[in-house]
Parts: structure tokens; C-alpha cells; sequence
């Protein structure tokens, strides 16, 4: 079972790689661009049958290591 | 004094503490990660450098290794433990303080001298400086920029839990004299009941005379008083 997670800086915390990546899109010429925020994603395999058993799990490993819930939120979602 | 300084894949200033220790005569033990006993230690070192490359964010590998379960461990109980620049970002990953190390403001690495003026000398890691006395120690780090939430800034703010701040030359704390973008120029935090220190300049490459200055020398001696 596969799935897709991905990690986000929270609103509030300065992001100042997404800042340059959108400024240098509005350098570009991209001039309706209001935002650009940059994360991380992840692909996760499990050999494990029971999605709501499988999707727990993948949580966990987000709050125990993939995650800074201080200033990072996460989404997971099913893919396969 | 006894100590322990804990050695990672990617660590590269344990020797430098270990030198800056052994000079003051502690009585000092490298650790390897992988080790489950930690011994019996006055002051536990974990120190700067790049612990698995900084994968995923920095220290947060390292702080899920063997041995930071005994460090986790004397932590609580009370032990003395000074986490350096990339030391600091591993007792943050592991929980032992709060908040987090983001990004320099700037994007760049820095590597370079700067300023900190002492806040608090009311502890066991800064009793042999003056109150706001300015220090000039080394900073090299890409991840330094230190964020919290608003209460968790209060409550450091409020209980002389900020030790020292980024300054100028002349001790002047602001926006200006802020190197990495660290909220309220903070360089280095207490957990509550300051057993704990993690700080981003790096005080056991000032310890020496003959490459630096020894503006580093008096925490080492601090923690023996």
C-alpha cells in the first residue's frame, strides 16, 4: 500500500526559499503569482493490507520523525 | 569533572571539545552513537557539526539514535548537558528543549565571528562571566535561525531562560546585529530548569590561545564551578 505525504512549512513561519523561488517566478514574468511555499514529500511503501491500519502508521511515522509539528503541517494521502 | 562527549557519523567539533575539556582537566569520554550505557558523567557534550548530513532537517536522525535515549535520560534526572550549534539542533529534534532551528534568514551558510552579549550569568554554564559582558565567538552554521512559538518566547523571556543574544562590537541587540534571523536574537536557550544549554556559536573553538581568542574558556570553567 502506497502513500503520498507531504510536509509543509505552517502559515506562519518565514519561508525564505519559497519567497526567492516566487520572486524569481515573478522575475520571469509570472506576474499573477501571488505565493509560492516550498515543502518536502514523501512516498511510503508499506506491506501492510488494512488501509486504516497502514494510514495510523504512516501518521505516526510523520509525528515521530518526519514531522516538526513546531512549524511544519502534514497531508497524507492514499495513492496505490 | 567527569564528561562525555557524544560522537556521531558527521561530527566535527568533538574534538575540539574534548581538547577545550581535557585542557581544564575533566576527566572526558568519547561516546559513540551506538553505545545503550552512557557513563556516569557531570556534563554531557553534544557537539556541532553535521550528523547524517543534515538529512531530513538537522539532528533529526541523530536525535533518534541509541545513546540519546541515556542522554534523554540524565537530562530529566538533572545532569548538565551543552548541546554546540549542531548539538543544539539535535537536543531540540530529541525534545529536550523547545522550538526550532529553521533556515538562515539570508539562505547562506555562515562562517564567521560574532558578537553575543551575556543576558543571564545566574547558572551553571555562564557564572564566570560578567552580566551583559560581549563575547566574540564562532558561528558556521546554515540552519540557525531560531523560532518558537509566542508563548514558549515569553516564557524564556520571562524566566532568564536566554542566556546570551546576538550583538554588534558595542553590544547593541537588533535587527542589524542579527546574523541568521533567530527570533529576538536569541543565540542559545535554557530548558526550564537550566541544566540544559543549547547554544549556536561554537565557545570551544575560542579556547585556546594560540588560534583565537579565549572568550569560549570561562563556560567550560563556569561548568566546573
Amino acid at each position: 500500500m502506497k502513500f503520498a505525504v507531504t510536509v509543509t512549512l505552517k502559515k506562519d513561519v518565514l519561508d525564505p526559499q519559497g519567497k526567492v523561488v516566487s520572486q524569481t517566478l515573478k522575475n520571469m514574468g509570472m506576474n499573477n503569482l501571488s505565493q509560492v511555499r516550498q515543502g518536502k514529500f514523501f512516498e511510503i511503501d508499506l506491506k501492510e493490507k488494512d488501509s486504516s491500519k497502514a494510514h495510523n502508521q504512516v501518521k505516526e511515522m510523520c509525528e515521530k520523525l518526519l514531522v516538526n509539528q513546531i512549524i511544519e503541517d502534514f497531508k497524507i494521502s492514499k495513492t496505490e | 569533572m567527569k564528561s562525555s562527549v557524544i560522537v556521531f557519523p558527521g561530527s566535527n567539533c568533538d574534538r575540539d571539545v574534548a581538547v577545550a575539556l581535557e585542557k581544564l582537566q575533566f576527566k572526558n569520554s568519547m561516546i559513540w552513537h551506538k553505545e545503550n550505557v552512557l557513563p556516569k558523567s557531570d556534563l554531557i557534550v553534544v557537539p556541532g557539526g553535521f550528523s547524517y548530513g543534515d538529512y531530513l532537517r538537522s539532528g533529526a536522525i541523530a536525535a533518534k539514535s541509541n545513546i540519546l535515549n541515556e542522554v534523554i535520560k540524565a537530562g530529566e534526572r538533572g545532569s548538565l548537558i551543552l548541546g554546540i550549534c549542531n548539538g543544539f539542533q539535535i537536543l531540540i529534534e530529541c525534545g529536550l528543549l523547545k522550538g526550532a532551528l529553521l533556515r538562515n534568514s539570508g539562505l547562506k551558510f555562515i562562517s564567521k565571528n560574532i558578537f553575543i552579549k551575556i543576558q543571564s550569568n545566574k547558572n551553571k554554564f555562564f557564572n564566570k562571566y560578567k552580566k551583559n559582558e560581549i563575547l566574540e565567538l564562532n558561528i558556521a552554521h546554515n540552519e540557525g535561525n531560531f523560532f518558537t512559538d509566542k508563548k514558549h518566547l515569553n516564557e524564556l523571556e520571562d524566566n532568564d531562560l536566554i542566556p546570551i543574544k546576538y550583538c554588534d562590537k558595542e553590544g547593541n541587540i537588533n535587527q542589524k546585529t542579527n546574523p541568521n534571523g533567530s527570533i529576538n536574537n536569541i543565540a542559545g536557550i535554557f530548558n526550564k530548569n537550566k541544566n540544559i544549554l543549547g547554544m549556536m556559536p561554537h565557545p570551544e573553538r575560542m579556547a585556546d590561545k594560540t588560534c583565537s581568542n579565549e572568550d569560549g574558556l570561562p563556560l567550560f570553567l563556569s561548568l566546573m564551578n
